[in-house]
């Protein structure tokens, strides 16, 4: 084992597939000379060519669409789009092309395509640079959604998206970039679509994803200091959804969390406490509670964007409410 | 051509009032005190003669996130820049909701544009029509980097204005660079004026460190939108003096010898030299004009700094115009 940041896993994973795969490369805004806006591609461009590390012109549509078109010719395009709200420039590539193709060509164009981006606030960027979207991208068939919270994850899961051959939304944070764990030394991959226990735990579940994850792990030792042992699931993949092990939990539980750092309405604890209504409903001890953003767009001033985000003492108030529920 | 010896000693106060609170910014930046800068240095002749060629106030403005002295020149003034990029409460653009630098200022006809480039074009684009509609004479003008004329956006908005004749000045202020990515990478024509060729209208290109070269070009370009001939493209060529943002870190993609090269023409000393040859200024006014803008900057910094933040709890509005409930 290594320990790696979160960049220096995802770095290593791009890097190991374009050494293994001549048909792996990398287009984007700024992912050539500058290695990248998150310094993920340094080097790169150095060790590989220009011609298979492009920096593009300032073009979300033509970035996704153009990668599209090269995808069905049997290369592994990775485009990376700047931030996860640049995506929306891309949008009809991204829902109406790439998550739809395979099914409207009737499978016989494959599109071995990741879209890596970045996504979340709490960097003082603003409304339109710092959402935390990632929902959205998951609910439509055919496309992949993949937000891992650890280094570990981040490596295996890349892996695994690059060797794809469906369409995957490989969603990163902003401000996990530094976060560090270990990394197996040895080539390995994470299959897409397998949620994780990342802790332990018997009194109360919580169930989160990348940022989230993050701060449901402090919530957790927090916890922990008052003799409440949460389990903490990490869904490390929002489509395809893995219930399995949320569910398992729960029956042992009966109490869940679910934190997401997006907006609540519409959002991850929507799907998941749903989920778990359906299939475990005779284990429930206490209505679910879900932990997301104010509903506002990010303000820029720092106390204004805290207030608007998720916090570690949110989760602990949710999950003394489940407990006394 | 009309521009009068006051007026020309206004303009450049004006890019001089942008460039010491342009560099002011960066030193707070380097001191912690604030979070974000993104600067204008290198580009104040462009939006300053660009500024003075409209009706300010009246005509519409779509900007993009370098226009400090053409917002200078609209009315924001140095306190009201320095309580945004400290975030403070009273800022003008949304009460430190938004980036600073991202303007939107309702008194000066001042659009607020979003974080994704070129986006601000179609609004601006949508100002003519609507122009158009109320019969007004006002125009518009909007201002976009080089490299974000690579969005489709930039292309649809040119294209529709040429199409309908709408009363709007495409302005691009090629500032040579994209971040990193140099002008070359981002377009194969030598101008982005020559984008306008293939959508219909005229495009001009024009040096952007030449304060009089740029109003006379802008000029043209409102006197067309205003008598109803249409759209224009203007590009003010000019060169990004510093690092792209407060992120940056310019040394990774352009030599410092590059840099040097372009403080030749820096548009400021520039304009001193215009000044004192057409005897329009001496230099102990200049002098006097350089301690009034420090003194005003000095002054702008203490007030903002003394200036309360916004309680957390005015992140919650206004997000709509009408009451809505949402847990
Ligand atoms: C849609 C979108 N894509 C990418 C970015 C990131 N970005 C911000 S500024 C910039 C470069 C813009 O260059 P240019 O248009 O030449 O303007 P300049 O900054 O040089 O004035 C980029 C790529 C963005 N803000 N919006
Ligand atoms: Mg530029």
């Amino acid at each position: 084992m290594a320990r790696l940041t979160m960049r220096e896993a995802i770095s290593q994973a791009l890097w190991e597939e374009m050494e293994r795969d001549s048909s792996v490369f990398i287009l984007g805004e700024e992912v050539g000379v500058w290695g990248g806006t998150y310094a993920v591609t340094k080097g790169f461009y150095d060790h590989f060519g220009a011609g298979r590390v492009k920096d593009t012109p300032i073009s979300e549509s033509a970035i996704v669409g153009a990668a599209i078109g090269a995808a069905m010719t049997g290369l592994r395009p990775v485009a990376e789009l700047m931030t996860i709200n640049f995506a929306f420039s891309a949008m009809d590539h991204i829902v109406n092309q790439a998550a739809k193709l395979h099914y409207m060509f009737g499978g016989q164009f494959v599109l071995p395509l990741v879209i890596r981006t970045v996504s979340g606030g709490g960097r003082q960027l603003g409304a339109t640079h710092s959402q935390t979207p990632d929902v959205v991208f998951a609910h439509f068939p055919g496309l992949k959604v993949v937000a891992p919270g650890t280094p570990e994850d981040a490596k295996g899961l890349l892996k695994a998206a690059i060797r794809s051959n469906d369409p995957i939304m490989f969603i990163e944070h902003a401000t996990m970039y530094q976060v560090r764990g270990e990394v197996p030394e040895e080539d390995y991959s994470i299959p897409i679509g397998v949620s994780k226990i990342q802790r332990q735990g018997k009194d109360v579940t919580i169930v989160s994803y990348s940022k989230g994850l993050e701060l449901s792990m402090k919530a957790a030792e927090e916890l922990a200091r008052d003799g409440v042992e949460a389990e903490v699931i990490d869904l490390r993949t929002l489509r395809p959804l893995d219930m399995g092990p949320v569910i398992e939990s729960f029956k042992k539980t009966n109490r869940a969390v679910i934190v997401e750092e997006g907006w609540k309405s519409f959002g991850v604890g929507a799907e998941v406490s749903t989920r778990i209504y359906e299939d475990a409903f005779d284990y429930v001890d206490a209505p679910i509670k879900r932990v997301a953003q104010k509903e506002v767009p990010l303000p820029y001033n720092r106390n204004l964007e805290q207030m608007a985000l998720p916090q570690v003492p949110d989760i602990l108030a949710a999950v003394k409410e489940v407990l006394n529920g | 051509m009309g521009l009068s010896n006051e007026i020309l000693l206004d303009m450049y106060w004006t890019m001089l009032l942008a460039r010491r609170t342009d560099e002011r910014a960066w030193v707070l930046h380097r001191q912690g005190k604030i979070a974000f800068h993104i600067s204008g240095i290198g580009q104040e002749a462009a939006q300053v003669g660009a500024a003075f060629a409209l009706q300010r106030g009246q005509d519409w403005i779509s900007p993009y996130y370098r226009d400090l002295a053409l917002m200078l020149a609209v009315g924001l003034t140095p306190l009201e820049f320095m309580l945004s990029v400290m975030g403070k409460k009273g800022e003008p653009s949304s009460g430190a909701r938004q980036m600073p630098s991202h303007w939107g200022l309702r008194r000066a006809n001042v659009l607020s544009h979003s974080a994704p480039v070129a986006t601000q074009t179609l609004h601006a684009s949508g100002l003519g029509l609507a122009i158009k509609l109320k019969g007004d004479k006002h125009v518009v003008l909007t201002t976009i980097g080089e490299g974000s004329t690579s969005q489709g956006e930039w292309y649809e908005a040119v294209n529709w204005a040429a199409i309908h004749k709408l009363p709007v000045i495409f302005m691009v202020e090629n500032n040579s660079y994209a971040i990193s990515v140099p002008q070359d990478k981002q377009m194969a024509v030598p101008s982005a004026a020559d984008k306008a060729c293939g959508l219909g209208l005229p495009g001009i290109s024009v040096d952007g460190t030449d304060i009089v070269a740029v109003y006379s070009a802008m000029q043209i370009a409102v006197e067309r939108a205003r008598s109803g001939e249409g759209a224009t493209v203007i590009e003010a060529r000019a060169y990004r003096l510093t690092p792209h943002s407060s992120d940056d870190d310019d040394r990774a993609y352009r030599s410092r010898e590059e840099v040097e090269t372009y403080k030749k023409s820096d548009p400021i000393p520039l304009t001193q030299r215009l000044l004192l040859s057409k005897k329009i200024a001496t230099q102990a006014q200049l002098d006097e004009m350089e301690k009034r803008a420090q003194t005003e900057i000095e002054q702008a910094v203490a007030d903002a700094t003394a200036a309360p933040y916004p309680s957390p709890e005015e992140a919650l509005h206004p997000v709509y115009a009408e009451e809505v409930t949402h847990a």
